[in-house]
């Protein structure tokens, strides 16, 4: 369990980053996860040179789920869209540094998830052919 | 080789006497036997991770899930499907074909419409389309079998148009063995648009079934007739064909997301799985096909082409016997039917059990086959990896036995 909630991630639980709602944006969408109940909104504003100039996030979800989105919004700002296509389930794994099983993965990479789809319309159909490594 | 002594080993329930005679089990087209591998693996579920499914966080519902999900990835490489994603536990053949009829097929099926299936089909991949057909005013057309067990295949070309949607056909009777040109069949359907349903429970726990190579459209099987439980089965289906249909039950687990308005459906393969699924029965499949992946499915059918050609000898030389069914057995599966004489299956089974020897009679769910046949009931002796010459010169000495007893003046 210690291994699980080591600080970084109750930091980022306890004082999640860009936490809120933007009131400009240019995407935005809302995602559920089914298994567990949780909902995150991502709102970003992406500027003309294609860079993602804001990020908020609302929505309820347990410690995992929320450290983790806490952590990709910071990933996400200053980046170009082209380059935040490039994160991956990888680079969520990484910032978190811990082994998850896999009824967790899907609290850890829901907001991955939410973020495609919004900033490039990416479908539950193209999400789940991502999984479906043998 | 081929080495039945020792797959013999590895299944506790046949080391054993019926009617004080060391059992022959001639039966496994009905249900196949398991081996030690598959009772332990469902065992040890229970014993040390049993719990639900896909929702616990804790350790033994992630064992129970990835177990679960593990066993599916097995099935899924077993007829080669190109994701896991394609295939979906059921309870049995039965279940996977009304899924298809219900969920494809009433989305789908249209006034006017022609299903074509066969005369020799099992009342599995029947009665479905004859419910279907009733449902939506579609129409389903029987190809006929020749004398010698064989598709009338003239009958079958005429007969494709573009009205027709969909060829659901068995892949290996379960009566007459008949394994039918299905690569051809499917391409000529194909050809006219129709869709091609494969029943596959004789099919494949006997000969290697490669879905991608016989670019079939739905595949349906069963785990028990190849090693694995009762209660678990398959649907196989192509993923654009999968999303594109309906749920066929709905309730827990199938969902993305429900509110008091309306649902969403989960992803494939779970949109078809609704509430709590057979998972011993699946860790137990899982185990099945990975037994028969270790002997080699082309091994297996070569074991059972042998068998069946010395079956069909030495039945052949059975006075009064007549099997029903291709003589070659390059066209055949091990299944084997057959009359003697006036004396009813039933007689004839009775006495080959008091022998030890379990056999099967009765109409073996083909009503229609036998109509045409003209029979009431046929006996059947069905092979698998654990069957030896021997079982068969057993087999004729109790069918002597029985016309010995049973043959009336």
């Amino acid at each position: 369990m210690d291994e699980l909630y080591r600080q970084n991630i109750l930091e980022h639980y306890r004082n999640p980053h860009n936490e809120g709602t933007l009131e400009t944006y240019t995407h935005s969408h809302i995602e559920h996860n089914p298994l567990c109940g949780d909902k995150v909104q991502i709102d970003l504003l992406v500027d003309d040179q294609h860079r993602i100039d804001q990020v908020a996030f609302s929505g309820k979800g347990c410690a995992i789920s929320q450290a983790s989105t806490s952590m990709l919004t910071d990933m996400l700002i200053g980046k170009t869209v082209e380059e935040a296509k490039q994160i991956d389930k990888e680079a969520i794994l990484d910032e978190l540094g811990i082994e998850i099983g896999p009824v967790r993965l899907k609290c850890a990479l829901l907001s991955l998830k939410a973020v495609k789809m919004a900033l490039y319309g990416l479908s539950e159909e193209e999400w789940d052919n991502e999984e479906d490594d043998w | 080789m081929f080495n039945t002594k020792k797959i013999r080993q590895d299944f506790p329930i046949l080391d054993q006497k019926t009617n004080n005679k060391p059992l022959i089990y001639l039966d496994s087209g009905a249900s196949s036997q398991k081996p030690q591998t598959v009772i332990e693996s469902m065992d040890t579920y229970y014993r040390q991770y049993n719990a639900n499914v896909h929702r616990g966080i804790y350790q033994l519902s992630e064992k129970a899930s990835a177990a679960y999900e593990n066993a599916r990835k097995k099935v899924a490489r077993f007829i080669n499907a190109s994701t896991w994603r394609e295939l979906i536990f059921t309870r049995n053949t039965t279940e996977s074909i009304n899924l298809v009829a219900y969920s494809w097929g009433l989305a789908n099926i249209k006034p006017g419409d022609i299903i074509i299936t066969t005369e020799m089909e099992h009342h599995a991949n029947l009665v479905p389309w004859q419910q279907l057909a009733a449902q939506t005013g579609a129409m389903v057309k029987y190809i006929p079998i020749t004398e010698q067990g064989y598709l009338d295949l003239a009958k079958y070309e005429a007969w494709l148009s573009p009205a027709v949607k969909l060829v659901a056909i068995t892949q290996m009777s379960n009566v007459l063995g008949t394994i039918p040109p299905i690569k051809t069949m499917i391409k000529q359907a194909h050809a006219v648009g129709a869709l091609v349903l494969l029943d596959g429970a004789q099919s494949v726990p006997h000969m290697p079934v490669d879905v991608q190579t016989l670019d079939c459209d739905f595949l349906a099987f069963s785990g028990h007739k190849m090693l694995g439980p009762t209660g678990i089965g398959a649907l196989w289906s192509r993923k654009d064909i999968l999303s594109a249909m309906p749920p066929f039950m709905t309730g827990g687990d199938m969902i993305k997301r429900v509110t008091l308005e309306g649902s969403t459906w989960n992803s494939l393969p779970w949109k078809f799985e609704a509430g709590t699924p057979a998972i011993a029965e699946a860790i137990g499949f899982g185990e099945a096909v990975e037994y028969l992946d270790g002997l080699g499915m082309a091994n297996i059918r070569q074991h059972e082409i042998e068998l069946t050609s010395y079956a069909l000898e030495q039945l052949n030389q059975v006075e009064g016997l007549q099997i029903y069914g291709p003589q070659n057995p390059q066209d055949r599966g091990g299944a084997i039917a057959f009359t003697m004489g006036d004396i009813h299956p039933h007689d004839i089974a009775a006495v080959l059990d008091g022998e030890g020897i379990a056999i099967r009679a009765g109409h073996h769910c083909a009503m229609p086959l036998h109509d045409k046949l003209g029979l009431p009931a046929t006996t059947r002796a069905s092979f698998y990896i654990y069957n030896t010459a021997e079982d068969v010169d057993r087999l004729v000495e109790g069918l002597d036995k029985a016309r010995e007893l049973l043959t009336r003046d």
